[in-house]
């Protein structure tokens, strides 16, 4: 026979539920602790930012160039129009690829060497620094072409949305459950049309959010513009010569001694800032929305 | 010996003829030596414990297991006289032909309109009018039209549970199906759903061939012409429902439907 336990009393768990509640204690007061600490500096770049940008910003802020050295007045223009453009342009290049090679992985090449190839170079991708996409472009584009260029800032940035668009894409896609591909494919739909009005339309939500995401991370983004675009201290359209751009600029003004240049780089920034806030509170709604 | 040959009442037409039907996930055998006859316009029901095959059984009918390529069936399955699992005919217009209603409501992301023409649109090149009155008559035949007539253009995720189960139906009904495949259709469903979809599956069977997989044995009861009892692969048992659940000839299914087993 086996016996049966006797129940345990009270004195034997209670100095251990006294225990268990120290314990949760201590961990939670290190979790907030550690919270704080990150908060601390988050909060207070932001201030700075906030303080220092809000001072300089005026309507000429958007309606003039940028000044030449040691001298008042002036505006970043030519930078904001010079950072839509390209951040736009390589949204555009690189949306439709990074859909596409998602929608690869996630429907077609679950199985087979050539999706597990694919998704292991594209997270090398997806985890390269930037100053090497823009070293790259620059061997391929700017150096064979004897120029810096617009187009050149375009490919670099493109070369930084795809991976991002890749990995949003396919994971959205894995989310969709098996039984809305079987439930299409039981009314004798082609694969085409599956993924077409179903599983991209189900995931249309997370798709658009990864694309706002790879918007934001490249709004910011210095290094590959710098071997690329470089900058340009007047207006430009012309996408085959070097293009003004917030973040650029701002490394250049905020390395200089001049002050007006100082402030109008605290501006760059201040405005960089908000428009990656934008994207994320809009990525964040948009998602929320759907689930 | 094909116990499943003189199963059916003299005058039965078949609709479905299963024969040595042998089914593998990679190496494990699911379906075993599986003959059966399907009646035409008659509801027939499969019942058995968890992981006897009675799904898998359904998932060959219209081919969906191809989508997983470790799976593999060898035999017939002979629709018309013509070998589903051979055929030259594309799979896409086997699936027409053959509908499935799944376990867990599955409605599109699109309008309750969109989710019933969907299907409809992918054979047939109707005018807007003549699609409206396939999507009433596939929303009435699945009981759902009174309670969506109102709102069609409102998502189909927007309904219940049973409600969605219903939009689901209909829509496999609008492509004009010769077979509906019902894999427990009401697993996920409460009583009072169930009961809806139960009547609707009576009332299919005027027009359509019903297969219908299901836990609930009281279910294969009230619904189904037919009852086949599966265990681990093996057909056992296959004959009138009446008869299964009243004179079962085998010992095992008695045992199962009695809850001695199971």
């Amino acid at each position: 026979m086996i016996a049966v336990p006797q129940p345990a009393s009270a004195d034997y768990r209670l100095p251990l539920h006294r225990r268990r509640k120290l314990i949760n204690f201590i961990a939670l007061a290190l979790s907030l602790a550690a919270m704080a600490f990150g908060l601390v500096w988050l909060v207070w770049i932001l201030w700075d930012t906030l303080w220092l940008g809000v001072q300089g910003l005026s309507a000429s802020i958007f309606l003039q160039d940028t000044p030449p050295p040691n001298s008042d007045g002036g505006g970043l223009r030519n930078a904001i129009v010079g950072t839509l453009v390209m951040v736009l342009s390589a949204t555009a290049v690189g949306t439709p690829i990074g859909i596409l090679a998602g929608i690869y992985l996630a429907e077609y090449g679950q199985r087979g060497w050539l999706g597990s190839v694919t998704r292991f170079i594209n997270d090398i991708l997806l985890s390269a620094p930037s100053i090497v996409i823009g070293l790259f472009v620059y061997t391929i584009i700017v150096a064979q072409t004897r120029t810096f260029s617009a187009y050149a800032g375009v490919i670099a940035l493109a070369l930084i949305v795809i991976p991002v668009v890749i990995r949003t894409t396919e994971n959205m896609l894995a989310l969709i459950p098996n039984a809305l591909r079987e439930a299409t494919f039981a009314l004798g739909a082609p694969k085409w049309i599956m993924i077409r009005r179903v599983t991209l339309k189900a995931a249309r939500a997370g798709v658009v959010t990864g694309v706002l995401l790879a918007l934001a991370r490249i709004a910011g983004e210095t290094a590959p513009l710098l071997f690329t675009a470089l900058s340009n201290q007047f207006f430009t359209l012309n996408m085959g010569e070097p293009m003004a751009n917030l973040p650029v600029t701002i490394f250049k003004f905020a390395m200089s001694p001049f002050s007006n240049w100082q402030q109008m780089a605290w501006v760059g920034v201040f405005l960089i800032t908000v428009g990656v806030l934008v994207l994320n509170i809009l990525a964040r709604v948009l998602f929320r929305q759907k689930h | 010996m094909h116990a499943a040959t003189s199963a059916l009442k003299p005058g039965e037409k078949v609709k479905m003829t299963v024969r040595d039907l042998n089914f593998y996930y990679g190496k494990f055998q699911a379906l075993k030596n599986i003959n059966l006859e399907i009646p035409e316009k008659k509801v027939t029901a499969f019942i058995g414990p968890s992981g006897c095959g009675k799904s898998t059984l359904l998932r060959v009918f219209n081919r969906m297991f191809e989508l997983y390529p470790d799976q593999r069936a060898e035999g017939e399955v002979n629709v018309d006289g013509d070998n589903v699992l051979t055929s030259k005919e594309d799979v896409a217009l086997i699936r027409a032909k053959i509908g499935m209603v799944f376990q867990k409501p599955t409605p599109f992301p699109m309008s309750i309109y969109d989710n019933i023409a969907f299907g409809v649109k992918l054979f047939e090149n109707l005018s807007k009018s003549a699609l409206d009155d396939r999507v009433e008559w596939a929303l009435r035949k699945g009981a759902l039209w009174n309670e969506v007539k109102d709102k069609l253009g409102q998502s189909g995720t927007s309904l219940s549970g049973g409600q969605q189960q219903r939009l689901c139906i209909a829509r496999g009904i609008a492509v004009r199906p010769e077979i509906i495949l019902f894999d427990e259709p009401c697993s996920a469903l409460d009583p009072i759903s169930t009961a809806k979809i139960e009547e609707l599956i009576d009332e299919l069977k005027s027009d359509y061939t019903v297969a219908i997989v299901t836990h609930n044995m009281q279910q294969a009861a009230r619904v189904s012409d037919y009852t086949a009892y599966m265990y681990l692969g093996d057909m056992v048992e296959f004959g009138e429902t009446d008869q299964i659940f009243i004179k079962p000839k085998k010992k095992e299914t008695e045992d199962y439907i009695t809850g001695r087993f199971g």
